[in-house]
């Protein structure tokens, strides 16, 4: 059965993660969530159990902590001061099971609305209870004790300006409403606030067969939303225990990286209109929409393509398809060229981004920061490479990475990034294998339509499987991949019927937009506007 | 000597309905606020972009600001959190002033049938024009505005359009 790595008692979870980080190197904190085990159909020691997700400081290793609250108390010790990717781990964890950390500073909402009552992913909320939020919250309860620890006085304050960016706001990418305190053009103080797109994502899976959450991976990172189709479909296929077949991963491979590009092209287009030159966005829009002209032929939608199943794909390549694709790439090549003719010799554009929205390595880490962000700090952490999976050990590429963890960097690392990709579609194309691109299991992919109108165990199978969803073994598994913006990591608990007993998702944008607040501290606001769109927020993800 | 029309009619004077004269303005420079929040946003900027091409429909003057918008387009999903501040976008815009919903999410809630999300943003403001789909194509979005353009050409000014709208956040 698939358990968590490690079960330990309630009040040993601040010692035991710990001694996991001093003694034993576990730096990163992935992911922190809970399950409410009310209607499983195991008997546990409590009704609530919290989990932490730890990678080593190699990224190679992975593990899982898991243990059960007092129900009487539910509380647990916050890790707030030994990871900053607590704060608001710990925080959306109280927000949607109701469990209170001890010791953290500011144990409030964070995706759900201040007036909202409950905890909605307990399993006696009603999924289709939905409460009004009449107004919005003026956030002065985090901003003033905020400033007090910032060592402004009362009178101090009197002379800063409080502006809201956000959560409508053209520099805001997204619904993200940043609060600032504005020392002249200087940001004395910011508190981030989000949920303002919280979809229920986490709550929905849990009404949905499998296979029907593949659509709402979709519209998570809806820049890239084969690469978020794949990230899941491999959680599921890993807890099956099945192994796709090579010509499914190849395949795999191609089209994720095809979205990492696009998702690159809208960062980066979007942020050289932010620094005020939108020529750039005509240059690298243009082969976007081309990529999106092959990803509708192949999958018939542009966004939102729902390519995998869970054990393979739901088309084969067309015919042609490989002479699109080389036009395809040809054209982004062009497009970086073109962008990059513009910018990188630019004495503005140098100005505006260089020791612009600097991340510190170290923070990077504290805060859960992965991906090109991270990298751009100058921390090669890629799990294509630190855990590679889909044959990626075998194919030749590197990793990007910055020196210095600024705006600057961020760009040209995602435009590296770009031809990473592109050499990396071009090697698995020359080795496509042929063969099936289904597994051949009938508890898992449905049966060919001759069979469903042919014979009674083709119609039973599809009923099935359509009725009653993939039946995935009992137990609890964290799958994760290389997104387009770092680590993206679903957890998904399964009380072995065909609908999941829980799914988190584990975005990679969650925690970095955690840390912006800290990071854009002390910058000027303009250059605030910049380092948000360098960092690639996507509402989808982040809030879910 | 002009090229365009004064090149005929020289100074002359044109008589006509002030409604025609009016609406004929209005419905070649929409200018459109984008209250762009999830992947039909995204999608937005593919109509805007180099392809598709908004401006062709005298609508490109893309503004994120309420008070210099006449047309409103919701791409993207309306939480109830984020519902009030729709509203306040909605009620800061001057009249007149139009709505496009965007997508299954704005329209219905799509398949977001949760505790979260608004169900149509019809619950709280009024909309002229619906586009289905998840996201629509672009092609869907053009179609939309030169419905609103048809739309906004047979009204008339005296008349005040949605003055019985009431939605859940109205006292």
């Amino acid at each position: 059965m698939l358990k968590t790595d490690m079960l330990i008692n309630a009040k040993d979870i601040k010692s035991t993660i710990t001694r996991l980080k001093n003694e034993e190197d576990y730096t990163l904190l992935l992911d922190i969530t809970a399950i409410d085990f009310l209607k499983y159909p195991d008997v546990t020691p409590s009704r609530f159990a919290v989990i932490y997700v730890l990678r080593t400081s190699n990224f190679k290793k992975q593990i899982s902590i898991k243990s059960y609250v007092d129900d009487n108390t539910l509380e647990v010790d916050s890790i707030t001061d030994l990871y900053y990717a607590a704060d608001w781990g710990e925080r959306e964890t109280y927000d949607q099971y109701g469990i209170r950390f001890k010791g953290h500073p500011n144990l409030k909402r964070v995706l759900n609305h201040h007036q909202f009552v409950g905890h909605p992913l307990r399993k006696d909320y009603e999924i289709t209870k939905g409460q009004i939020c009449t107004e919005t919250e003026d956030l002065m309860d985090e901003m003033l004790p905020l400033l007090k620890r910032k060592g402004y006085s009362e009178a101090d304050m009197e002379d800063l300006m409080m502006l809201n960016v956000g959560p409508s706001h053209p520099a805001s990418h997204g619904t993200i409403r940043n609060f600032v305190a504005m020392e002249g053009e200087t940001i004395a103080a910011c508190v981030t606030e989000i949920g303002y797109l919280h979809r229920g994502f986490e709550k929905s899976c849990e009404t949905h067969n499998y296979s029907q959450i593949i659509p709402y991976t979709d519209r998570l990172n809806y820049c890239s939303a084969i690469l978020n189709n794949i990230g899941y479909s491999k959680a599921v296929e890993d807890m099956l225990g099945i192994d796709i077949t090579p010509r499914a991963k190849m395949i795999r491979v191609i089209i994720g990286e095809l979205s990492r590009i696009t998702d690159h092209i809208v960062c980066n287009a979007a942020n050289m209109v932010d620094l005020g030159g939108l020529t750039n966005f005509w240059y690298i829009f243009a082969p976007r929409d081309k990529a999106y002209d092959i990803l509708s032929k192949l999958t018939g939608a542009r966004l939102t393509n729902t390519y995998t199943r869970i054990g393979g794909l739901e088309f084969d390549l067309y015919d042609g398809f490989a002479e699109d694709l080389a036009a395809v790439l040809k054209d982004v090549e062009k497009a970086i060229e073109d962008s990059l003719s513009l910018i990188e010799h630019n004495r503005i554009f140098h100005d505006r981004t260089q020791d612009v929205g600097v991340i510190d390595a170290d923070f990077a880490i504290s805060a859960g920061i992965t991906g090109p962000n991270l990298r751009a700090a100058g921390v090669a952490f890629d799990l294509r490479k630190n855990a590679p999976y889909y044959g990626y050990e075998n194919f030749d590429f590197d990793v990007v990475v910055g020196s210095h963890g600024d705006v600057y960097d961020r760009i040209m690392v995602k435009f590296e990034e770009m031809r990473q990709s592109i050499k990396i579609i071009r090697q698995a194309m020359k080795e496509l294998p042929d063969g099936p691109l289904n597994v051949d299991h009938q508890g898992i992919i449905l049966p060919n339509k001759k069979d469903v109108y042919g014979n009674i165990e083709g119609l039973m199978n599809q009923f099935k499987l359509t009725f009653e969803g993939i039946k995935v073994p009992k137990g609890e598994y964290y799958g994760y991949t290389e997104g387009a913006n770092g680590e993206l990591g679903f957890y998904i608990v399964s009380d072995g019927s065909g609908t999941p007993y829980k799914v988190k998702c584990r975005p990679p944008c969650f925690y970095s937009l955690g840390a912006y607040s800290k990071i854009v501290e002390g910058d000027m606001l303009a250059d605030a506007v910049v380092t948000m769109a360098s960092m690639n927020f996507i509402a989808g993800e982040f809030d879910r | 000597m002009g090229l365009g029309a004064e090149a005929n009619l020289g100074d002359s004077i044109i008589t006509t309905k002030l409604d025609e004269a009016v609406n004929w303005a209005r419905s070649y420079s929409m200018w459109p606020m984008a209250f762009g929040t999830a992947c039909c946003g995204i999608e937005f900027m593919s109509v805007a972009a180099a392809k598709y091409d908004i401006s062709r429909f005298g609508a490109e003057v893309v503004r994120f600001s309420p008070r210099q918008a006449d047309l409103l387009i919701v791409a993207g999903t309306i939480t109830y959190k984020q519902a009030p501040v729709l509203k306040r976008i909605w009620d800061q815009m001057c009249e007149p002033k139009w709505v496009i919903s965007m997508g299954a999410c704005a329209c219905s809630g799509g398949f977001y049938d949760n505790y979260t999300t608004l169900q149509g943003i019809d619950e709280v403001i009024p909309v002229h024009e619906y586009i289905s789909g998840c996201p629509p194509r672009p092609e869907a979005v053009l179609d939309a505005i030169m419905n609103i353009q048809k739309k906004s050409y047979n009204e008339s000014i005296i008349k005040e359009r949605d003055q019985n709208f009431k939605g859940i956040l109205d006292a």
